[in-house]
């Protein structure tokens, strides 16, 4: 065995630098979870039941998840809607108050720096949840154009709130429970405020699993009551192994992964995220461009028929040929693992378009072994 | 844990003598480090292998692993349980989650691996 060296994705990348905790970290520890540096955090990448347990448990009723990591920043004030149509590709304007969006930060050429959720929580105020690892890079590509006005105020409130997703059938029951019956009153893709087990919290009804649930944004100090709440009120703690297959069986994009500053919304499929007439709109004219033009490649879902767990980074293949070698390969996989709910291994890859068609038969290269697999429709599981 | 009675290697597999075959498989720490395996990829039975050579793949959800043979020999069994239902190689590691029994070409080889002290010593 070669355990610590074969360790895949960016969760296992060792780093020298100072990790982060969030405010929960401690209590991950009293559960004796596994801790796994990602995007710059100490994070939870199981709990001692493991994955396939907490993959279940959101399945089937409910599960909680720190995301106290992911970046979360608030834009006030009358300028505020011009400043995010300018840097998102969602159409600010027309969300209403309340509602949230699914939308990408993408540079002059289309590319994606990052994916994110853009909630209008009030007339002239919004909150902005972008990922972890990409903190940074979005902070850098955002602030020269904020210069330009000031009729609106920008704050990062990540440090000083945590975020916790409850996930699964019994999630909204579950927080229903602990907010006297305000949890059902938002409705799916909206956000509103109500106290949670007592605590004044901000809930989106959203999240990152194909489940119903909510992600909750409380004070940092209080966090840790929430959870624990949450937790006694019969969620059960999960951790990002856990997520990482319940979004790719949901066919949820993961940045990093299947989206990146080399690829843009239309290869990856999701062209009506990527709303790009906004007059100001900084990647607008790049993005109706590429809106114009057939992509090149597409992100295909795709389930292995023969033996085998499709990982990111294996080359695919087109079938019929006897082996595989560089003139048979039509693209690579982004996203890939054994799906519990599916009971298969399934992944996302980018494909040559011309092999993107639903029921395309695919041979995966893994590891020098040519795995049969078809494209088919995503999500690889939707909730009954 | 870690069996009085068995052989280790570093790479975090283990040997049971019965006679002149080997029975090998992963131990404890190297099952709770994968987390829950997923697949098991084994060698054909009549095949041979040599000692610390790799024979296969073990894959958890999120990791994939090599699988070096502790001893060399020729492949006598391979255990299909292990690859039709490889939960069992967390359930029981040491017992009917074995993966391969080995006919032993020299019982030297044993002189390279380790007692169940000396391997746990190696985990500390």
């Amino acid at each position: 065995m070669g355990i610590e060296e074969k360790l895949l994705s960016d969760e296992a990348q060792s780093t020298t630098e100072q990790l982060k905790k969030t405010v929960l970290h401690a209590t991950h520890v009293e559960s004796n979870a596994k801790l796994v540096p990602f995007g710059g955090w100490d994070m939870p990448v199981q709990y001692p039941d493991g994955i396939i347990a907490e993959v279940k448990a959101v399945r089937n009723s409910a599960g909680i998840f720190d995301v106290s990591h992911m970046g979360r920043l608030i834009f006030e004030g009358p300028g505020a809607e011009t400043i995010l149509s300018s840097i998102t590709s969602a159409n600010v304007p027309a969300l209403k108050s309340g509602r949230g969006k699914y939308n990408f930060i993408c540079n002059g050429s289309g590319g994606i720096i990052d994916d994110a959720m853009v909630y209008r929580t009030d007339e002239e105020k919004f909150l902005l949840v972008i990922n972890a690892g990409n903190t940074d890079e979005d902070m850098e590509w955002i602030t020269p154009h904020l210069a330009a006005r000031t009729d609106f105020t920008m704050s990062v409130i990540t440090d000083e709130t945590a975020m916790i997703a409850i996930q699964g059938p019994t999630a909204l029951e579950i927080v229903d429970s602990l907010t006297n019956g305000e949890a059902s009153k938002i409705r799916r893709f909206r956000i509103g405020s109500a106290d949670v087990a007592g605590i004044p919290a901000t809930l989106a009804r959203t999240g990152y699993t194909g489940e119903d649930g909510f992600e909750i944004v409380v004070p940092s100090e209080q966090a840790v009551k929430l959870w624990k709440a949450l937790r006694d009120a019969g969620a059960k703690e999960c951790g990002l192994g856990a997520r990482d297959v319940l979004r790719l069986e949901a066919g949820l994009p993961l940045h990093g992964n299947d989206l990146t500053s080399d690829t843009n919304p239309f290869e990856a499929g999701f062209g009506r995220f990527a709303y790009y007439e906004a007059p100001n709109c900084i990647a607008g004219f790049a993005l109706q461009q590429l809106a114009e033009k057939e992509p090149e490649r597409l992100l295909v879902g795709f389930k292995m028929i023969g033996r085998g767990i499709p990982r990111a980074g294996l080359n695919i293949h087109s079938s019929g040929d006897d082996s595989v070698s560089e003139s048979n390969r039509i693209g690579v996989v982004t996203s890939g693992t054994h799906s519990p709910t599916v009971d298969a291994g399934i992944g996302m890859g980018y494909v040559e378009r011309k092999y993107a068609a639903t029921g395309t038969k695919l041979v995966i290269d893994v590891r020098g072994r040519p795995v049969e697999a078809e494209i088919v429709d995503m999500p690889f599981y939707k909730r009954g | 844990m870690y069996p009085e009675e068995l052989k280790y290697s570093k790479e975090h597999e283990w040997v049971r003598m019965n006679g002149n075959i080997a029975e090998v498989g992963v131990t404890v720490f190297a099952q709770e480090s994968l987390g829950d395996v997923v697949f098991v990829d084994l060698p054909e039975e009549g095949s041979d292998v040599e000692q610390f050579a790799k024979f296969g793949e073990i894959e958890s959800v999120k990791a994939v692993s090599d699988l070096f043979s502790p001893v060399g020999g020729k492949i006598v069994e391979v255990n299909s349980a292990a690859t039709d239902a490889p939960e069992v190689v967390n359930e029981e590691p040491y017992g009917s989650g074995w993966l391969i029994k080995v006919e032993l070409t020299d019982t030297a080889q044993l002189d390279e691996l380790m007692d169940a002290a000396t391997y746990q010593a190696t985990l500390e």
